[in-house]
């Protein structure tokens, strides 16, 4: 099968690839390049497991092809922590007791994470809309939605 | 809520260094910053993709297989069928003697349950396993198929399982798990009131988020890693030894993180298959359930019948009960015999009743074999039961909370399975139960206690 080039940047560095027309964003990141902090719940875009940022807006990696990512700026999970300090949203994640198994919670810290860009003091409604998209089967969902609103105060309070 | 310090005050210890203080978990670092290594994350050089060809129909007999078509596949390498498996037929309780063996890792002759495995194909990637699978031919003769519990029962019913010869369990006490405690004839005739009602679930399916699957690598030695994320390591470890005929020693399971399991990880299913095609290629091999798979090929939950018939004073209390359980295997055993026992002890629920008795039968049927989930065997019995005793509550015209006090279990009360009833807290829930609803109960039954005598 030909190949195609890609080409973009993954939480800051530049990647580049010849993959199968086709291949899905997340295959390309998970198996090309390395990066498995995204994960394949179902593969037909209802879990939210796979959500990675592409241009700032949240994006199903499963149902992305990777050839049309070309130029585009990707933020994934592992590239959320800088020199080892831990986001406020890790943090908050891991104050809350929000993650169990931590399938979906790469993706749920996307799914925050374009929220709080977006809207910096959601109100819980909010909160509950933007994380619709991933599913969890562990928690129940409060805790999640709990370090939400919690990292959004905390993100408030450094500005203020 | 914080347990009142009144409860068990004479036997309570509170310098608890652990107990009671929040403490992080050790493996959320891993999960928030995506590092937490599931079996997925896991990647070989020429690692193999393994796609299983199920079988359409419910019960049908197998005339032939034609793997020519899919073995030309572009990227097919590899194709398994029953005679490749060193030993095809097995059961996982058989590890503590719960046997007959009776379930097939690759369909032999037969198939029982619409989806049923039946030949396994390994090719360089999962688009061309799959294209493969679809040219595998299996030529069936379509066989009548039983669905219900009580018609598999039934004597000319289709046999769904030739390794017990009949569509019951065979325990050591006969086709069923019996308890037997008092006189239960006697019990309902000396009732005020005797209520039968029956309760009846649906099968229920776990959904991890992370599918079910494995990543196995061979080592160069003869020695296979399997990355797994079963929630029975040691299970799963001992009954790939036996199936694939390899000493424990040659196999090295690494698994630990689950992407949720609720039971629905417990069985032996994608490990000795996977091991097997990186033992006969020589090559990585990931065998994944899809969605669709998860959903439809793995466990669910059992569906179970409860019929329970109780007999009730006008004062409240229970003086006789006879359950039948029935629990729906599905075409194998799996973890359902252990099942269907545990529901036996639990019918009586945490009540003292002084006369019970109890049948409870795990049924094939050819419906998808089921297994372990979160308290099988006893939740749906819970919910059953219950509701029973809200419905006998009313029957009498009993405050439901006042009626499971006059009935809950105490210390030193014997249980119908005649274990002795020990560190018994049902009162003590139902108290603080009742002050959290503002459910308020009679001063007598707050003045209860489960081990204080008199009380």
């Amino acid at each position: 099968m030909a190949k195609v080039p890609v080409q973009f940047t993954l939480n800051g560095s530049e990647k580049a690839e010849f993959i199968d027309s086709g291949t899905t964003l997340l295959h390309a990141l998970r198996d090309k390049i390395g990066d498995t902090s995204p994960k394949g719940g179902c593969h037909q875009g209802t879990c939210g497991a796979c959500s990675v940022i592409i241009d700032g807006e949240l994006r199903l990696s499963c149902l992305t092809l990777a050839e049309t990512c070309n130029g585009a700026a990707i933020t994934t999970t592992s590239g959320l922590s800088e020199g080892g300090v831990l986001h406020p949203l890790q943090h908050a994640f891991l104050d809350t007791f929000a993650t169990q198994c931590g399938f979906c919670t790469p993706g749920m810290i996307m799914a925050a994470k374009v929220l709080l860009n977006h809207t910096p003091n959601p109100s819980r409604d909010d909160v509950v809309e933007a994380l619709s998209g991933n599913v969890c089967r562990c928690t129940g969902y409060e805790p999640i939605i709990q370090a939400v609103l919690r990292a959004a105060r905390a993100n408030s309070q450094n500005a203020a | 809520m914080e347990l009142r310090k009144s409860y068990f005050a004479d036997v309570r210890k509170d310098d608890l260094h652990e107990i009671g203080q929040p403490r992080p978990r050790s493996d959320s670092p891993g999960h928030v910053t995506g590092k937490t290594a599931f079996f997925a994350d896991r990647n070989f050089p020429g690692m193999l993709h393994l796609k299983m060809v199920r079988s359409p129909h419910h019960h049908a007999r197998i005339r032939s297989i034609d793997t020519s078509e899919a073995e030309k596949h572009p990227g097919v390498v590899k194709i398994i069928t029953a005679k490749d498996v060193p030993h095809n037929v097995y059961t996982i309780l058989i590890l503590i003697q719960i046997g007959p063996e009776d379930e097939t890792v690759l369909a032999d002759g037969k198939v029982r349950w619409k989806g049923e495995a039946v030949v396994a194909v390994l090719a360089e990637t999962e688009r061309a396993a799959q294209e493969a699978a679809a040219k595998v031919k299996v030529d069936y003769e379509v066989l009548p198929a039983v669905f219900d519990m009580e018609e598999a029962l039934k004597p000319g019913a289709p046999l769904v399982n030739e390794f017990h010869g009949q569509n019951y369990y065979l325990y050591d006490s006969g086709e069923c798990r019996k308890v037997r405690f008092g006189d239960v004839e006697a019990g309902f005739a000396a009732a005020d009131h005797v209520l039968e009602q029956s309760y009846q679930s649906s099968p229920i399916e776990h959904a991890p988020t992370e599918t079910t699957g494995c990543v196995v690598a061979p080592e160069g030695n003869d020695r296979f890693t399997c990355y797994t994320n079963t929630q029975a390591m040691f299970f799963t470890l001992d009954n790939a030894s036996i199936i694939l005929q390899m000493p424990g020693n040659k196999l090295h399971f690494v698994g630990g993180t689950v992407g949720g399991g609720f039971g629905g990880k417990v069985d032996v299913i994608v490990e000795p298959i996977a091991i097997l095609g990186a033992k006969l290629t020589g090559r990585p091999v990931s065998f994944i359930y899809s969605r669709e798979e998860e959903m439809q090929i793995s466990s669910p939950r059992a569906a179970e019948k409860v019929v329970i018939r109780d007999g009730v004073m006008k004062d409240g209390r229970i003086v006789a009960r006879k359950v039948t359980g029935y629990t729906d295997a599905g075409a194998y055993s799996r973890h359902s015999p252990y099942g269907a026992q545990k529901g036996a002890g639990h019918y009586p629920g945490p009540y003292t009743i002084p006369n019970v008795w109890i049948d409870t039968y795990c049924v094939y049927t050819n419906r998808t074999p089921s297994s372990a989930m979160r308290g099988f065997g006893v939740t749906i019995g819970d919910f059953a039961l219950e509701v029973q005793m809200d419905k006998l509550a009313r029957l009498i015209g009993m405050d439901p909370l006042e009626f499971r006090f006059i009935n809950a279990y105490r210390d030193g009360d014997m249980k119908a399975h005649r274990q002795p009833t020990e560190g018994a807290a049902l009162i003590e829930c139902m108290q603080e139960a009742s002050r959290a609803a503002n459910w308020p109960v009679a001063e007598k039954f707050m003045a209860m206690s489960s081990y204080v005598k008199g009380a």
